[in-house]
């Protein structure tokens, strides 16, 4: 088992290691660092002006060497123009400079967008995107389950059939297709039914009712068709077994038969498919925040990447690839625990 | 002249009777689903009296319900083609434009139902309920698609579908309702409204589809080749090549998706000339797949491997570098595709195929152990051979619904790339993108973002049932 996690951390590492640079270098070509030079500085720069301004600020150098600074393995870039140092690891009001600043050393970073450190960014908007993934978690898991095990203990039924279609038309419903439907019906002054916020944005202070149902309910409603089909092939697979037949044959009500017999086994696999959902959320997060203009993770995301805004969008796919990998690494984990048939070799 | 009613003389006696029997549906069909837990539909047996149940009752006025409302919704279609042009309301004159698309429909249902046994898993399809609503949606957009703007043969043109330009901007339209006059030409209606350019809604959800069904299908399709070409070694020889690989679709696939869009599918990479290599490095997989496929057949016959090979990759390496470099020997340029379409398209086989590769390495897995594959050992063959000719016909079932499901998920996703104002010019009447222009008023103009959102729903919708359609009949053999 140690063994086991060991490897797999090393893979997530390793994994994390690729990726970021994957990231640091689409981030660091250089149509995008001219429009960083150019949202940053001015529109209407030249372009002897903008290789100027990237070179003042240490973008025009090898990737490596900028890449390993990042790390924190390479001593952090130093300049002086004028007699005024400038140089990666320099803050303003900060006097102790260090010499090596990067992720190692726990600093991810300035966001060149909200001129701010990228820890504080993240971690604020984290916390917001978090109470979004709370909220629809709960609708969500529990809402799949019950259609699901539904749908399964009686395959082919009316109910299987409805409950079926059903969840298949929750699958073919995206987010930015759901969303506007649900504004549409129920905040517009066209239809007057106005039940409900069209925006998220004062989510951020103060949750309630009117405004953060909307968010949770679509993107919940695209995430449990899946997880309610894997549900429900599950509990049929499990409906079929001997073991099952014998306990209706010996007389237990059927009401006791799903509930105390099938349910247990038919829900192992399940926990496989809702670990990775998350990773899966993630798209739908920036889609809803976006939509709902509710500034959390996604949102961060989404003006980190229009702006280029290079240290902001790694610390973000840094927190995303550790969510997929971690819950990757938690539904492998977690199922040889639930299932005592399998073992981890 | 007045705004357009949503349905015309028609509608006086047909609007209720819809109404009616599509409420009966719902509510029956909810009501199904609670008493059958308490009764279960009664069997039919041949002599025996039956006892009817309430959930047979329910089943039975479901289905009268359900008959209703086809016949009632085929009325519309039939009938808004023939009243008189003064008395139609929006739906039927929505009908009356999409005549050459029921034309179409109609003739390709009557054909596939008379050839139905000759034509396998696809006339197995015409039997299953959710499967046919699917192949008729989906066949219902392909021809919206293909004769949007009218197709001739010879002389004989079929009138367009379109009523408007899709990027003509006509003025006093701006934001009007659905079946607001034009002004000033007299007969003509936006018949869906306008958007907030004046352009005219429902040409432009017509039109949309094009991108949307070029694209799509054709993505799937390469991702399914790269995807194929590297999980069938992968999971026949194990080993090292299997575990590089795996590792490298983790990689892609722990990438999130939006995040990748968003770097990979901005109008500066194609300057950089990362799409084209990308391109160059994915589109070669169709080619190789093609000639492993004839190499391992017709290894033993030398002068027929010559000729075959010969033809298809003379003609592969036409379109690939046609497709890939945009550069044509012939300097005849069939086959070049827009920096942005494929910057789009490449990302999108991009992100699709790990997911191929995965479940082609696992299908793998379990059929080589299979004993045919065994024989096929035993009697020496290539290991191409067995993956190709042995293992991959064997696994078609799954594939093919995945190939339908995964088409549905790329439409998806480039409703995302719209959504977020990826990679497409702005003016384009793109599904995605004209979402994501409605929502900004949409509450108080609704049938701008409205009218896309239920177009592509529709689509993924029926590619969906098409799907299931498709599993429950392959798992029936």
């Amino acid at each position: 088992m140690l063994i086991f996690l060991l490897r797999r951390f090393g893979v997530m590492l390793l994994t994390i290691l690729c990726l970021t640079f994957i990231v640091f270098w689409l981030t660091n070509l250089s149509p995008n660092l001219e429009r960083l030079a150019k949202t940053q500085a001015n529109n209407r720069m030249t372009d002897e002006q903008v290789v100027t301004w990237l070179d003042a600020r240490g973008y025009n150098r090898n990737i490596f060497v900028k890449y390993g600074e990042w790390l924190g393995i390479v001593p952090g870039w130093t300049n002086e123009i004028n007699e005024v140092p400038s140089g990666r690891c320099i803050r303003a009001g900060v006097v102790d400079v260090p010499e090596y600043c990067g992720v190692l050393q726990g600093d991810f970073g300035f966001s060149t967008v909200s001129q701010e450190g990228v820890s504080e960014v993240i971690g604020r908007r984290l916390s917001l995107t978090g109470w979004l993934m709370l909220c629809t978690f709960l609708l969500m898991v529990p809402m799949a389950l019950v259609v699901g095990i539904a749908a399964g203990m009686r395959e082919g039924s009316r109910l299987d059939r409805g409950l079926s279609t059903f969840s298949i038309a929750t699958t073919a419903t995206p987010e930015y297709v759901s969303g506007v439907i649900f504004i549409a019906i129920f905040t517009s002054s066209a239809v007057g039914l106005k039940w409900f916020k069209g925006t998220a944005t004062s989510a951020a202070d103060d949750i309630t009712f009117a405004n953060f149902t909307l968010p949770v309910v679509t993107i919940a409603l695209y995430g449990m068709g899946y997880i309610a089909r894997m549900t429900r092939a599950s509990m049929a697979e499990v409906m079929q077994s001997q073991y099952i037949r014998t306990a209706r044959l010996k007389g237990v009500s059927f009401k006791n038969v799903v509930l105390k017999h099938a349910l247990r086994n038919a829900l192992i696999a399940p926990f496989t498919v809702i670990m990775l959902q998350f990773p899966f959320l993630l798209t739908g997060v920036v889609i809803v925040e976006s939509l709902f203009n509710y500034k959390g993770f996604g949102w961060t995301l989404v003006q980190a990447a229009e702006n280029n805004d290079v240290e902001l969008l790694l610390g973000c796919s840094i927190i995303a690839v550790i969510v997929v990998l971690l819950t990757q690494l938690i539904s492998d984990i977690g199922y040889v625990f639930l299932n005592p048939r399998v073992r981890v070799t | 002249m007045e705004q357009l009613d949503w349905t015309g003389s028609l509608g006086t006696f047909l609007d209720p009777i819809l109404i009616i029997a599509a409420a009966a549906l719902l509510i029956t069909f909810v009501a199904q689903m609670v008493t059958s837990f308490i009764w279960t539909p009664s069997v039919e047996t041949f002599g025996a009296p039956v006892k009817r149940n309430p959930t047979d009752i329910l089943l039975l006025i479901g289905q009268i319900a359900l008959f209703t409302v086809m016949l009632g919704v085929l009325a519309y279609i039939i009938g808004g083609n023939l009243v008189a042009t003064e008395s139609k309301g929006i739906i039927e004159r929505i009908a009356t434009q999409l005549r050459p698309v029921w034309i179409g429909m109609a003739l390709i249902f009557a054909l596939s139902f008379l050839f139905k046994k000759r034509l396998g898993l696809y006339g197995k399809i015409l039997d299953n309920k959710l499967g046919l609503i699917g192949l008729g949606i989906v066949l219902f957009w392909v021809l919206a698609a293909i004769l949007a703007t009218g197709v001739c043969v010879g002389e004989y043109c079929t009138t367009p579908i379109v009523t408007h330009d899709e990027l003509q901007q006509l003025s006093g339209m701006k934001n009007k309702k659905p079946g607001w006059p034009v002004s000033g030409v007299e007969g003509e209606y936006f018949l869906l409204g306008g958007d907030k350019l004046a352009r005219d809604v429902f040409s432009r959800v017509i039109i949309g589809s094009r991108t949307v069904l070029s694209i799509a299908p054709a993505a799937t399709l390469f991702a399914f080749m790269v995807g194929i070409t590297l999980g069938l070694p992968a999971g026949y020889f194990t080993g090292k090549l299997d575990t590089i690989l795996t590792f490298i679709a983790n990689l892609v696939l722990a990438f999130p998706v939006i995040l990748l869009f968003y770097l990979l599918v901005t109008k500066d990479i194609v300057k950089t000339g990362i799409p084209m290599y990308l391109a160059a490095v994915l589109f070669i997989f169709p080619l190789i797949f093609i000639a492993v496929l004839l190499t391992s057949r017709f290894k033993t016959r030398p002068g027929e491997l010559a000729l075959y090979l010969g033809v298809s990759m003379v003609l592969g390496f036409w379109v690939y570098l046609g497709l890939a470099f945009s550069y044509d020997p012939f300097g005849l340029n069939l086959f070049s595709m827009d920096p942005n379409t494929l910057n789009i398209f490449v990302s999108v086989v991009f992100v699709n195929a790990p997911t191929v590769f995965r479940i082609v390495r696992g299908l793998v897995f379990d059929i080589k152990t299979r004993d045919y594959v065994a024989a096929a050992q035993t009697r020496g063959e290539s290991p191409w051979y067995i993956m190709l000719w042995e293992i991959l016909p064997n696994a078609r079932g799954p594939l093919i619904v995945d190939f339908c499901l995964r088409i549905g998920y790329v439409t998806i996703l480039l409703g995302t790339l719209g959504f977020f104002g990826l990679g497409i010019s702005s003016e384009s009447p793109d599904w995605g993108m004209t979402i994501n222009e409605g929502r900004k008023l949409l509450s108080v103009y609704l049938h701008p973002a409205l009218t896309p959102a239920i177009a592509l729903m529709s689509l993924v919708l029926g590619l969906n049932f098409l799907a299931d359609g498709l599993r429950e009949e392959s798992l029936r053999d």
